[in-house]
C-alpha cells in the first residue's frame, strides 16, 4: 500500500449498514479530499426508482454540511431519505467534516402534547441503530415508541444513532404513539439531548438513575435546551431504577422533578445487581417492583413494569403481565410488537370490574344530584377512594375502547 | 437459428402495446373480460390401438432416451414437464439433457412451471437444445429471457390458461414427461405415495390427455394397480425408472411456518376481518389462500374467528398446508379441494383423507370449459408484486421488468366472489401502489380489496362491500390516499425504470388472449 493513499483514507468516515441482509439502511463512506469537488459513486437495491433522488438528496446534503472537496460512496439498500441524511451526517461528522451544522429533513406537523397522565400500557422498544424498524414501529397500536439510544445500541454506533433518532422524531409519523427516546446513562445521555430535545420528544427516560441529582441533571439539561429553541410544550421524564440503590432511593427520585410523570424498573440490570437469576414468575424482583408501585403512588406519578424479554412465550407474558397490573403497576415495556395486544389484553379491566363500576359511579351521580354526602349501593356504603378508584377505571376503559 | 422475430405491436382493449405474432403463432390481442368468443373443437392426440401395447401391461423400457427415441423424439418438438415436485424436481432436466445427448435441436420446453434449480436449462438454451420456454420463468431463467437472450418469444399462462391452450390446440405436446412419485408398468401414476411424494398430479393431467406421446417417469414402481391413478395408464406410452425423481426436502418443506413478522401479521389479520365483518365469513361459505407468509397467518387468523363465530366452511381450496389440514381435521370445514401440495401434512392428508380431494386445472381453473371451480369460491387471497390506484394489479415481473413469479393459478382466481391482495404497501423503499404496473396481469374490475399494513382499499366498483363493511373498526382507505402516504414516506414517486422496445414474453389472459408484453430489460 502506498504512502498516498494511506494519507487519503486516514481521515475518511463511514456510517450505515449495507449487505445482502440489510434493509432499509445505507452504508456512506466520506473521504475528504483538498480539491476536485465532490465525486459521489452510488449502488443502491433501489437505483433503477430512486438513483436520481438519492444522488439529489446526496448532493444536498454534503453543501449543506460544507463539504466540497470530498470521493463519496453509497452503498444503499432502501433506506427512506431520513436515513440517507442521517448516515451522511454522521459520515462527514466522523470524517470530521460539518462539525455544528445539522442537516434536518422535513418536518412532519408536530402532534398534540402528550398529557401527564395518559395512559401508558405498552410501549415498545425500537433499537435506534434499526432505521428498519422505525418506519412501521407505530402501527401496531402500542401506547408509546422508544426510540432507545441506550442497552440496544452499540457504544461505536452512538453518535450515529442519535442522528437516526433525531431525524426520525422529524420525518416518522408515530400516529398514535407517545414519543418516547431513551437516552443513555449521565454523562452520555446530556448529549443526547442536545439532539434529541429540539425535536419535542413527548417523554424521556434516563435510565439507570440512583439519585435524584442525576435526575435534576436531564430536567437542567432539557429546561436550557427548551429555551435556547422556544419549546414551550412539556417533555415528560421517566426514570429507570435499575439497582438496588436506586430501588432504596424510589421516593426521593420520583419527586426530584415536576417532569416525572412515571417510574420504571430494569430487571436485567437490577438481578444483576442483585446476584440472582431473573425468572419467569420474578419472585426475585418483588420487593423493588412493590416499592416501586408504593413510591409512584405516594409521588402521584405512575408505576411501569418491566419489559418481558421472551418473545416466544405469550402465555408467560400474559401471567405477569396479569401479575403486574394486580400489583399496581399501569403498564409494561415491549420488545416486539406481538406482544402489545397481550399486555392491553391483560391491562384491561375484566367485565366485573367494569359492571361493578359502572353501578358505583351511578349511585355516585344519584347522590351528586340528590345533594347527598354519602354514596350507598344496596345497602353498603361507599368510601370516597372507591368511588374515585370507580371513576377511573371507566375512564380507562373508556380510553381501550371497552365501554362507550 | 431463429432470433425473436420482428412482429407488429398492437394496443389491446386494456391499453398494453403487444405482438401480434408469436413463435411463429397469430394471437389475439386481449379484448376484455368475457369478451373473446372461441369457436371450433377441442384438439385431440392421435387415435391408438392395444395392439401396439404390451398385452401384459408392461410398458416399461430401459431408460429415459429409450422412451424419447421411441417417441420419435425429433428438432422442432414440444416436451412438457408439470412442477409438482417444484424446486426438487429432477426429472424436466433429465428429460432435456437426455434430447441433448440424442442430439436434437430446437425443442420447446413446455413445463407447468420452472424453478431455479433448473437453471441448467440455460446452457441448452445456449446451445440451440431449447429454442424457447413457454412456462413460468423466475430467478436465472427470468432474468435469461427479460435480458432478451432467448430465440423464442416467452409465454405466461395461468394454470387454467396452459389447459386451456393444450385443449384449445394453441400449443400441441409431442412428448409428455410426468414425473411420477408412484407408478404401476401399465402407467398409471400417484403423485400422493412414495418416496418423493408430491400430492396431487393434477398440472399433469392435461398433458397426459393431449400429448401425441406420453412417459411416465418414477423411482416408486409398484406392481399393477397403482392406487389411485391420478393418471390414468390408459394415455400413457411408455415407463422409465430411476432412482431418483427429485430431492424431498426441496419437493414439499417439512413444516410450512406462519410470518412473525408483525407488519404482515397485520395484513394477514386486517384480511380475516374483512372477511368476518363483510359477511363473507359465513356458515357454508369457500375461500381460497396460498402459501405466502401472509396467507399461511391468514388461515390462523380467520380459523380462530370461525371457531369464535361457530361458522364451517363448505370447502377450502388448496394449495394445501397443514394450516389447511387442521381446518379439515377439526371440522372447520367439509372438504379441502386441491391444486397443489405444499408440505408433509398436506401431503398425508391427501393421501389418507376421502374429503382431501385433488383437482386439476381442468375442474379448477380453466376458462373454456363449462365452468370452473374459481368462480365459486367466496374470497380468494392473493400476493401482488405491484398494484395501480385503479387497482390493476401486476403479478409476475419486479417494478424493474425482470420476471419474478409465475402466474400460476392467480389469474384464475380473480374469478372469485371476493379478490383480495394482500400486499405490504412498499418493499425496500418501492412502492407497490404504483401510477401504471409495470406488467398487466390482472384487470382492475377483478380485483375487489387490496390489503395492507396501513390500510384495506375497496374497489369502488364493488359498493356492496363498501356497505358491508360500513361501521366496522376496519381502517379502510382510499386506495390514492395509501399510496399518496406510501409516496411521501418513500419520498416521492419512483423513476420509471428504463427498457428496450422490443418484447421478451407475452402474458396471456385466461382465455388465451395476450393481456400484456414483457420487456427487454436495458
Amino acid at each position: 500500500m502506498s504512502v498516498e493513499v494511506e494519507t487519503a483514507t486516514k481521515h475518511a468516515g463511514e456510517a450505515g449498514h449495507s449487505g445482502p441482509e440489510i434493509r432499509s439502511d445505507v452504508h456512506v463512506r466520506i473521504e475528504p479530499l483538498e480539491r476536485g469537488g465532490v465525486s459521489v459513486a452510488l449502488e443502491s437495491r433501489v437505483k433503477p426508482y430512486y438513483g436520481d433522488a438519492i444522488r439529489r438528496q446526496t448532493e444536498e446534503v454534503l453543501e449543506a454540511l460544507g463539504v466540497r472537496h470530498a470521493q463519496v460512496a453509497i452503498h444503499d439498500e432502501g433506506a427512506l431519505p431520513f436515513v440517507i441524511a442521517a448516515r451522511i451526517e454522521a459520515a462527514a461528522r466522523r470524517a470530521g467534516l460539518g462539525e455544528g451544522t445539522r442537516v434536518l429533513p422535513d418536518r412532519l406537523s408536530l402532534p398534540d402534547p402528550s398529557p401527564r397522565d395518559r395512559m401508558r400500557r405498552s410501549r415498545l422498544y425500537v433499537p435506534g441503530s434499526e432505521p428498519k424498524y422505525f418506519i412501521n414501529a407505530a402501527l401496531h397500536g402500542a401506547d408509546a415508541i422508544i426510540l432507545d439510544l441506550e442497552d440496544s445500541v452499540h457504544p461505536s454506533e452512538k453518535d450515529a444513532a442519535r442522528l437516526l433518532v433525531r431525524n426520525a422524531l422529524r420525518a416518522v409519523d408515530f400516529l398514535q404513539c407517545e414519543r418516547m427516546v431513551r437516552i443513555n446513562q449521565l454523562p452520555l445521555g446530556l448529549e443526547d439531548l442536545e439532539e434529541i430535545v429540539p425535536e419535542s420528544p413527548d417523554l424521556i427516560l434516563i435510565p439507570k438513575v440512583e439519585t435524584p441529582g442525576q435526575v435534576i441533571d436531564a430536567s437542567q439539561k432539557i429546561a436550557e435546551i427548551k429555551a435556547n429553541y422556544g419549546i414551550t410544550r412539556p417533555i415528560w421524564l421517566m426514570p429507570i431504577l435499575e439497582s438496588a440503590l436506586g430501588i432504596e432511593k424510589t421516593y426521593e427520585i420520583a419527586t426530584a422533578s415536576g417532569e416525572i410523570v412515571a417510574l420504571t424498573i430494569g430487571l436485567e440490570d437490577y438481578t444483576a445487581d442483585l446476584g440472582v437469576v431473573k425468572t419467569a414468575t420474578g419472585a426475585e424482583s418483588l420487593f423493588a417492583r412493590q416499592r416501586m408501585v408504593n413510591a409512584a403512588h405516594a409521588a402521584g406519578v405512575q408505576a411501569i413494569d418491566s419489559v418481558f424479554g421472551d418473545v416466544g412465550d405469550m402465555d408467560a407474558l400474559r401471567a405477569w403481565a396479569l401479575t403486574s397490573r394486580a400489583m399496581g403497576f399501569e403498564g409494561m415495556g415491549c420488545v416486539h410488537p406481538l406482544q402489545i395486544p397481550v399486555i392491553h389484553e391483560a391491562f384491561a379491566p375484566t367485565p366485573a370490574e367494569i359492571e361493578k363500576a359502572r353501578k358505583i359511579v351511578a349511585a355516585y351521580n344519584e347522590a351528586q344530584q340528590k345533594g347527598l354526602g354519602v354514596v350507598s349501593l344496596g345497602s353498603k356504603m361507599i368510601d370516597p377512594p372507591v368511588v374515585q378508584r370507580a371513576l377511573k377505571l371507566m375512564a380507562r376503559a373508556q380510553a381501550m375502547g371497552l365501554v362507550a | 437459428m431463429a432470433i425473436l422475430e420482428k412482429t407488429e405491436l398492437v394496443l389491446n382493449a386494456a391499453g398494453r402495446m403487444v405482438p401480434e405474432i408469436a413463435n411463429g403463432r397469430p394471437q389475439v390481442p386481449y379484448l376484455g373480460v368475457g369478451k373473446y368468443q372461441p369457436r371450433g373443437n377441442k384438439a385431440a392426440p392421435p387415435i391408438r390401438t392395444a395392439a401396439d401395447y404390451p398385452e401384459s401391461g408392461d410398458k416399461r423400457v430401459a431408460d429415459l432416451e429409450t422412451a424419447l427415441r421411441k417417441c420419435g423424439l425429433r428438432d422442432g418438438m414440444v416436451i412438457s414437464s408439470h412442477h409438482h415436485l417444484r424446486d426438487g424436481d429432477r426429472v424436466a432436466l433429465m428429460a432435456l439433457e437426455a434430447a441433448a445427448r440424442m442430439g436434437v435441436k430446437d425443442l420447446m420446453w413446455f413445463p407447468s412451471a420452472s424453478f431455479p434449480s433448473q437453471k441448467a436449462a440455460i446452457e441448452l438454451m445456449a446451445s440451440g437444445v431449447i429454442d424457447h420456454i413457454e412456462g413460468s420463468m423466475n430467478g436465472p431463467l427470468g432474468d435469461y429471457c427479460t435480458q432478451g437472450k432467448m430465440r423464442g418469444m416467452g409465454v405466461l399462462r395461468s394454470h387454467g390458461g396452459r389447459w386451456q391452450a393444450i385443449q384449445d390446440g394453441e400449443v400441441h405436446i409431442d412428448i409428455a414427461v410426468i414425473a411420477a412419485p408412484t407408478a404401476d408398468p401399465f402407467g398409471n401414476c400417484d403423485g400422493s405415495h412414495g418416496k418423493s411424494a408430491c400430492g396431487s398430479l393434477g398440472f399433469a393431467l392435461a398433458d397426459s390427455l393431449y400429448a401425441d406421446h406420453v412417459i411416465a417417469v418414477t423411482d416408486s414402481l409398484v406392481p399393477f394397480p397403482c392406487i389411485p391413478w391420478q393418471i390414468q395408464g390408459n394415455s400413457v406410452d411408455y415407463v422409465v425408472t430411476v432412482d431418483s425423481i427429485g430431492d424431498p426436502a426441496r419437493i414439499v418443506s417439512g413444516t410450512t411456518q406462519v410470518t412473525r413478522s408483525p407488519d404482515r401479521l397485520r395484513i394477514a389479520e386486517f384480511v380475516a376481518r374483512f372477511l368476518r365483518d363483510a359477511g363473507i365469513m359465513r356458515n357454508g361459505f369457500s375461500f381460497q389462500a396460498g402459501s405466502g407468509g401472509i396467507a399461511l397467518a391468514f388461515v390462523s387468523y380467520l380459523k380462530q374467528m370461525m371457531k369464535d363465530a361457530g361458522v364451517k366452511a363448505r370447502f377450502v381450496r388448496g394449495g394445501s398446508t397443514k394450516y389447511l389440514v387442521e381446518l379439515l381435521e377439526e371440522g372447520l370445514t367439509d372438504y379441502i379441494l386441491d391444486g397443489q401440495t405444499f408440505d408433509l401434512s398436506g401431503v398425508q392428508s391427501i393421501a389418507s383423507n376421502p374429503r382431501h380431494v385433488a383437482t386439476s386445472p381442468f375442474t379448477s381453473y380453466n376458462y373454456h370449459g363449462k365452468g370452473n371451480f374459481a368462480s365459486m369460491v367466496d374470497a380468494v387471497v392473493l400476493g401482488a408484486t405491484e398494484v395501480d390506484a385503479n387497482f390493476n394489479a401486476n403479478v409476475v415481473t419486479h417494478s424493474d421488468g425482470r420476471l419474478l413469479h409465475g402466474i400460476g393459478g392467480w389469474q384464475n382466481c380473480l374469478a372469485a366472489g371476493c379478490t383480495i391482495l394482500a400486499v405490504p404497501s412498499f418493499r425496500d423503499r418501492i412502492p407497490v401502489i404504483v401510477d401504471e404496473v409495470t406488467t398487466l396481469c390482472g384487470p382492475a374490475e377483478l380485483i375487489d380489496v387490496v390489503v395492507t399494513e396501513r390500510g384495506i382499499a375497496i374497489n369502488p366498483r364493488r359498493q356492496d362491500l363498501l356497505d358491508a363493511v360500513k361501521g366496522s373498526k376496519l381502517p379502510i382507505h382510499p386506495l390514492q390516499q395509501i399510496k399518496a402516504e406510501v409516496e411521501r414516506i418513500c419520498g416521492g414517486k419512483p423513476q420509471r425504470p428504463q427498457r428496450a422496445d422490443r418484447p421478451v414474453a407475452i402474458v396471456k389472459w385466461v382465455d388465451g388472449s395476450v393481456l400484456d408484453s414483457v420487456w427487454q430489460v436495458v
